[in-house]
């Protein structure tokens, strides 16, 4: 039969179809590009930085990235971390509790605000981008008061740990840096290999559909925006460390920075379709740009400009695409 | 696949064109990279400060990297841009700091690579985390226009609305010590009978004055944390048909506001000088990348009280002047 000719040559065709290709191939010209304009590009140090600098955006647009693949969007998720990084470090700094409870207390709460999208989505049947949107406004303003709009600095040395390095050849790399790669593979692996996995795709097909096939559509969609809160926790905690200080302003650009890099990973906002690989390749497109303008002394308005156009050339590609394979 | 691969193509392309004709920054290649870090780009206070930035930089033989926040308050931008900029091999970094005490673990980092850091405008907390400060001398900012708003009250009864930055942020809290300080009277004094946050923007100070002439209509006396603010109070007391009795204060000396003073819509303000910070501050790099010295402590940049109706005992410059010195 044909089928099973189809199922063997199915891995090497889908990884050449896979929507992350065009998004690699954009990386490593870009890359190119920047190596080429700037000695201080292609070096292990500046790699290192690099990954730094997206670890924090990296790890949301994996919450993100899971939302969007129910064909829902999160646009509180900078919000959500900004308030989980200041449970933590209130908790930590003024009411002394051990840091380890503290960093707990910080996931959990995180958590909890997307089980609470979760449930208005699901329940009520409220539009994903409702619920995100009034729930940002609301994590927002939580934020403010909670923290009586103080930085909160003096860490406690477990709540700056994924901050410090470690030699890797000449490089210094961040702890935090390798849990962000951890968790991208910890997620390729969830999304592509297990069932639970599948059921997410198959929810951002059709709910419809899904819903017949005997998944409880309900619960998987208030799993998904749960398990996306908790990440964003451990998106707290990776800020927090990189910048050693809690700080209630964080998040706001990070809200759209996240959805950012899913959309550059090729990911399709129609959800059921993309790779969470994709998602780092996005947010390393866009930390690899910012980075490498910076060294060749372009200033960081024409930053926000190329962002900007990629967006829409991804978009617009992922639509083409979907049109050609009707 | 066949439309996704030229997608990526079609990114470099534009990457290739974007960065050709972004590149126009750069003065002198090879020579010692100074970095200017601002708060966001568009405010003309900032895009003046760059401009004097580049200015002395290339009459210092320096190579002029700059960036910025998005937002005010945007500290993940600025840590990033110190990075770059250190990993780039910059002398020196000049900033303006959106959060004061969060970025101090990132300037100690710069610090520590053997980069000369320098605080513009806004002094980190604690002060000492830079190098040095070249700044307005906020406290002093206010006080000259609170000592004008008494001297120009002569005597009658003062009820005052402040319409002030946001909580937490060092240099509105400064500016309305300052004030209140040259006024004579302290925070809990009964004739300030109301204070909002503006956020130093046009619209919200607009807000904020309708809702303390709500609250408390007999207000004459309006300090504002700058003109933009200035001018939304303006268009508020207008409206109420209050603007030719209320007396309205303010700083920054922005070319805006400086007119705004001229017309009368403004009866004073307290004019700062981001041009002289900026070049100031890039001659000190320039200094540090021949000789190795760095420059320390605080430099008054200056301020001027602006005014057209002068009162006796408070020394003003005219709005001539003003508009001669005036940024944005």
């Amino acid at each position: 039969m044909a089928d099973a000719a189809t199922l063997r040559a199915a891995p090497a065709r889908r990884l050449l179809a896979a929507p992350v290709a065009g998004p690699a191939l954009a990386l490593v010209l870009a890359c190119l590009f920047f190596g080429l304009n700037s000695g201080q590009f292609f070096t292990g140090p500046n790699f290192s930085l690099i990954i730094q600098q997206v670890m924090v955006v990296g790890t949301l647009a994996i919450g993100q990235t899971l939302i969007i693949l129910t064909a829902g969007i999160d646009l509180a998720c900078g919000a959500i971390m900004a308030f989980g990084g200041i449970v933590m470090t209130r908790l930590a700094v003024g009411a002394g509790l051990p840091p380890l409870l503290a960093v707990a207390a910080g996931l959990a709460v995180c958590a909890a605000f997307g089980l609470v999208n979760g449930l208005l989505v699901t329940r009520i049947s409220l539009p994903p981008f409702i619920v995100t949107l009034g729930m940002l406004n609301v994590v927002f303003a939580l934020t403010h008061i909670y923290s009586e709009e103080q930085t909160v600095t003096g860490l406690p040395p477990l709540l700056t740990f994924l901050g410090q390095t470690f030699d890797l050849g000449q490089t210094r790399v961040t702890y935090g840096s390798l849990l962000t790669i951890l968790l991208f593979l910890l997620f390729a692996y969830l999304l592509g290999s297990t069932a639970w996995g599948r059921h997410v795709y198959a929810l951002g097909n059709s709910p419809e559909v899904a819903r017949l096939t005997g998944i409880r559509t309900r619960r998987l969609t208030v799993g998904v925006y749960t398990l996306a809160g908790f990440v964003y926790g451990i998106a707290a905690l990776l800020l927090v460390s990189r910048t050693g200080v809690g700080d209630p302003q964080a998040g706001q650009s990070e809200n759209l920075d996240s959805i950012t890099a899913v959309v550059l990973g090729g990911t399709s906002l129609f959800g059921g379709r993309g790779l969470v690989i994709g998602t780092l390749v996005g947010a390393l497109i866009v930390g690899v740009f910012r980075n490498g303008l910076q060294l060749m002394g372009v200033p960081s308005i024409y930053q926000t400009l190329i962002t900007g156009v990629l967006v829409i050339l991804a978009v617009a590609v992922d639509q083409l695409s979907r049109r050609r394979n009707r | 696949m066949i439309a996704r691969i030229p997608a990526g193509l079609l990114v470099t392309a534009l990457l290739v064109a974007g960065c050709g004709s972004g590149g126009g920054g750069q003065s002198a290649p090879g020579a010692p990279k100074v970095g200017l870090i601002t708060k966001t780009e568009t405010n003309p206070f900032f895009v003046k400060m760059k401009e004097g930035a580049q200015k002395s930089a290339q009459a210092n033989g320096l190579e002029l990297m700059s960036a910025a926040g998005r937002f005010d308050g945007d500290n993940a931008s600025q840590i990033t841009a110190i990075e770059n900029m250190v990993a780039a091999g910059v002398k020196g970094i000049l900033i303006t700091p959106s959060d004061t005490k969060a970025i101090v673990p990132a300037i100690r980092k710069a610090r520590d690579a053997g980069v000369l850091v320098i605080a513009l405008d806004t002094p980190t907390d604690p002060q000492d985390a830079t190098d040095a400060l070249f700044a307005t001398d906020n406290l002093k900012a206010g006080e000259l226009i609170g000592r004008y708003a008494r001297a120009a009250m002569a005597g009658r009864p003062a009820r005052i609305a402040t319409l002030d930055l946001a909580p937490g942020i060092t240099v509105g809290k400064l500016r309305h010590d300052g004030f209140l300080k040259g006024y004579g009277i302290q925070d809990d004094d009964p004739s300030v009978v109301c204070s909002q946050d503006t956020r130093g923007d046009q619209a919200k100070g607009q807000t904020a004055m309708e809702n303390c002439l709500q609250k408390a209509p007999g207000i004459n006396v309006v300090y504002t944390i700058n003109e933009p603010a200035a001018l939304g109070a303006y268009t508020a007391l207008k409206a109420k048909g209050r603007d030719k009795d209320v007396l309205i204060v303010s700083v920054d000396g922005g070319c805006t506001g400086t007119k705004a003073v001229q017309s009368g819509q403004i009866a004073a303000t307290s004019q700062q000088y981001p041009l002289k910070m900026a070049e100031d501050g890039v001659k000190a790099v320039a200094e540090f990348a021949r000789t190795g010295k760095k420059a320390t402590g605080y430099t008054d940049t200056g301020v001027t009280l602006i005014t057209d109706r002068a009162v006796p005992g408070v020394e003003a410059k005219d709005t001539a002047f003003g508009l001669a010195n005036c940024w944005g």
